[in-house]
């Protein structure tokens, strides 16, 4: 069975269309790769299943239930977490407190918040940064701390937007490393990337989207093939 | 009074009370879309353009709306010299509460409202013009007319000349490159500024054009209200009412909604008591927060494009 | 050492009056003590929470009104107001949370700032209730002497100072700061950020209610221009937390000390006195350029700057 189906979701913002009409699973385990040309409707499309934007048509459904209309709180309770694009620490707080914030979640009292939290930042590679306050971090561990962030509220599934984006070489790798240890864990990755070669060798399948519509989903193998995604693309360059 | 006069009486003085709210919350809206502050001194700005008013009339005998054209510059510079020199430097400062802008515009307020009350006494002033309690009857220009309504004069001529003010903003905004660059400001940040817009001016300029409007409203004012130094407050709560009624940052919605609530302030004060005409003030405002969060302007918008 | 320091100074506190203050210096103290508990459970909101709140008259006034209407209407010892405020309060900050809550930022802080002027407005034309504009007259005080009334603020004071800092430290309290640094990631971590930012708004205006109550016994009168009152209460709230420090525990209490000194300090020079707001006005102008966390939050600032003027000491 499929742990997040997403039936013929449609988000309108005022009479644009922003996503039209799309469908797809994520199967557990998994990592399912999100790709698409700027504007295509990737982040909203996780907007919509974080449930910060209700569809406008359509449901999400987790693990059989319809989560759709649900508050983005109650929907990270049930196993969902997720990661923005545009990071979002806690400015004020330190990376400890980041973490310990959102393992609260599911920890019974603050002893075990706090030690989730420092095995999630041991996971991460962020464990020797964990007094420093987040607002001083460098731009590839805020992007780490989102993902420790994410993590330690034990989700099922972890939506990932954009989380290599502005990283150098080495934070690449390590960040790729992160997202393979995530994968061992059991946890389902849904991963929004603009970089082709990582999106392509880490995802087990992937979907396109351009324009808010779905264009094609197949394997890593299947889309580099596909007519349509490569006219999305070359049409893409050629405009930019 | 027949019923229906009453009401149509009601409806006239709560039409003209609207478009001077309006003439307010547009200049609130205004900087508040630049800015994405808002001004907690701009009743107290309306204030020191009323004694402006007050004073040519009282020294020199001129005319409130005359006065209009020496408030609406020292009300301009005034403004900018508050932005330039007290609200730019907090923009940058680093604080736990974003909201030190907006404590910021109180403590203006503060100052503003208790000088004046140092310099002029907390004594109610008023410019007695002659024509100040004159009306056209419709009677004189109907003699059969079934219904009897009245326009006062001071009333009538400072709601025209509101109307005058606001359709000239709208041309300055729509029609002039300054106007343009100001909307581009409001609308997107980041757009504007790849646009090469000079965004640090025109949020200078927006705060002095905001501040003079609400200057000239302070001369229309004048002629039909008590001026005393603690005015300033309810005028700013006043325009922001209208700001939440007509949706943020919508000049349109702003004058939608200062005519909604200079409408429903005549009616409770004509049908409920004088002493409540606040409380429906905040009845309505209220009213929008819940039922119509995104303001007259969310409605607007949703007619346009349909669903 | 540091970990007694609340307890040192309830302990100074507690036997501050013994020392034979007269009746000026306690009524000083009280007032201080009084505005150091409003300006906490303003913190609890606005400092850690960032729900900036320019109403906190409303709880004031009505948890003073809850106090003066049981003796008004019913007859009642006004002290049963302190207990009952809590409810009565906690109950009129739901209803307001409900209709606050959904804005964010300045916009909340404004509806908040209406909401205080409803209830100044409303007392103003309930007379049959609250005496309108006449306000309340208790005909009986308690005591002649301001012991009494030390003890019991400070009561407040002490309890409301401990029950934060219990509150801040645990879950509710990283909850609050992650809603007031980012909401949409308090969110998408799980934190029903309605209900805690309620929670907060409730328990903040209780406190304040509280406060309220026992202005009314204190002060023995109350009318809607003085409990509701906006520059004299709700920024003064703000002022306090603002100048001695905002999200700071000890904030409050540095605020209140200065202000409540500054305000007697302008009162008692002549010639000043109409000036107050004035004066005021520029110190919140002058912290909020200069010193925007306040004094305990800028406390490192305010050292390195007397550091950079004698740089000597620095190599000792």
């Amino acid at each position: 069975m499929s742990l997040i189906e997403v039936i013929n979701v449609s988000k309108h913002f005022g009479g644009l269309a922003a996503i039209k009409n799309v469908s797809f699973n994520i199967n557990p385990g998994e990592i399912l790769g999100l790709i698409g040309p700027n504007g295509a409707g990737k982040t909203t499309l996780f907007n919509v299943v974080n449930g910060f934007f209700p569809p406008t048509k359509g449901e999400i459904m987790f693990k059989g239930k319809r989560i759709s209309h649900l508050q983005p709180h109650e929907i990270c309770k049930l196993g969902i977490a997720r990661t923005f694009q545009v990071v979002k620490p806690l400015q004020r707080m330190s990376v400890l407190d980041n973490v310990v914030a959102s393992a609260f979640l599911r920890a019974k009292n603050k002893t075990e918040a706090i030690r989730i939290a420092q095995e999630t930042l041991k996971f991460t590679g962020l464990y020797n940064d964990k007094e420093v306050i987040s607002k001083g971090l460098p731009l590839g561990k805020r992007k780490k701390l989102e993902i420790a962030r994410a993590l330690a509220t034990q989700p099922e599934v972890i939506l990932l937007d954009e989380s290599f984006a502005g990283l150098n070489h080495s934070e690449l790798n390590e960040s790729i490393e992160i997202i393979k240890k995530i994968k061992e864990r059991g946890i389902t990755i849904m991963i929004i990337e603009h970089h082709m070669k990582v999106i392509m060798a880490i995802s087990d399948r992937i979907v396109v989207i351009n324009y808010g519509e779905k264009i094609a989903e197949g394997t890593s193998q299947e889309i580099r093939n596909n007519p349509l995604v490569i006219e999305a693309y070359l049409g893409d360059a050629k405009s930019a | 009074m027949i019923p229906l006069e009453g009401f149509l009486q009601t409806l006239i003085a709560g039409i003209l009370l609207g478009g001077l709210y309006a003439l307010i919350g547009i200049g609130m809206t205004l900087i508040m879309g630049v800015m994405k502050i808002i001004n907690l001194a701009h009743g107290e700005l309306m204030m020191v353009g009323m004694y402006i008013a007050f004073w040519m009339f009282e020294l020199f005998k001129i005319d409130p709306y005359l006065s209009i054209f020496v408030a609406v510059p020292a009300l301009f510079f005034l403004g900018i010299a508050l932005q330039k020199f007290l609200i730019n430097p907090v923009l940058k400062v680093d604080s736990i509460l974003p909201e030190n802008q907006v404590i910021l515009t109180v403590g203006i307020g503060m100052v503003l409202a208790n000088l004046a009350t140092i310099f002029f006494k907390s004594d109610y002033r008023s410019t007695p013009v002659d024509y100040g309690t004159s009306a056209w009857y419709l009677s004189d220009y109907w003699i059969d007319t079934p219904l009897d309504l009245s326009l006062s004069v001071p009333w009538t001529v400072s709601f025209l000349f509101a109307v005058f003010i606001t359709i000239s903003l709208w041309f300055f905004l729509s029609k002039t490159d300054m106007g343009k660059s100001i909307r581009a400001t409001a609308q997107d940040l980041d757009a504007a500024l790849i646009m090469g817009v000079n965004v640090k001016l025109m949020r200078v300029v927006t705060f002095g054009i905001g501040a003079g409007l609400v200057g000239a409203a302070g001369c229309l004012f004048i002629p039909i209200y008590y001026l005393y130094p603690s005015l300033g407050g309810q005028f700013t709560l006043i325009a922001f009412v209208i700001t939440i009624l007509g949706g943020l940052g919508s000049t349109i919605g702003a004058i939608i909604g200062g005519l909604i609530l200079g409408i429903f302030e005549s009616m409770t004060a004509t049908y409920i008591g004088m002493g409540w005409a606040p409380v429906g003030r905040f009845v309505i405002f209220i009213a929008a927060l819940i039922f119509l969060p995104g303001g007259v302007a969310s409605l607007l918008k949703r007619q346009r494009f349909g669903k | 050492m540091k970990k007694y320091l609340p307890l040192i100074i309830l302990a100074i506190l507690s036997i501050l009056p013994l020392i034979g203050l007269s009746s000026y210096a306690m009524h000083i103290l009280i007032l201080v003590i009084m505005w150091a508990a409003i300006g906490m459970a303003w913190n609890l909101l606005g400092g850690y929470c960032g729900q900036v709140s320019f109403g906190h008259a409303a709880y004031f006034g009505v948890g003073a009104y809850t106090s003066g209407i049981l003796y008004y209407k019913l007859g009642i010892s006004p002290w049963w107001g302190m207990p009952l405020s809590i409810v009565v309060v906690s109950l009129f900050s739901l209803v307001l949370g409900f209709i606050v809550l959904r804005l964010r930022g300045p916009f909340f802080a404004l509806a908040t700032l209406a909401m205080g002027e409803v209830m100044r407005v409303t007392t103003e034309n309930i007379g049959w209730l609250t005496g309108g504009t006449l306000g309340i007259l208790i005909q009986k005080r308690t005591w002649v002497s301001k012991f009494g009334y030390y003890y019991i603020i400070l009561l407040v004071a002490a309890g409301t100072f401990f029950l934060i800092k219990k509150l801040i430290e645990s879950k509710l309290g990283y909850y609050f700061v992650a809603i007031r640094e980012d909401q949409d990631a308090a969110e998408s971590l799980g934190i029903n950020t309605t209900l805690y930012k309620t929670i907060a708004l409730c328990l903040s205006g209780a406190l304040t209610g509280i406060a309220g109550a026992f202005y009314t016994n204190y002060m023995g009168y109350i009318d809607p221009h003085v409990v509701f009152a906006l520059h004299d209460i709700s920024i003064v709230t703000i002022m306090i937390v603002m100048v001695g420090g905002v999200a700071t525990y000890w904030g409050p209490l540095v605020g209140a000390i200065i202000m409540v000194f500054l305000a007697e300090l302008i009162r008692t020079i002549p010639g000043l006195g109409a000036a107050h707001q004035t004066l005021f006005g520029i110190l919140l102008i002058v912290i909020i350029i200069f010193l925007p966390n306040g004094i305990v939050g800028d406390f490192a600032k305010i050292k390195k700057i007397f550091k950079q003027e004698a740089p000597r000491n620095e190599l000792n």
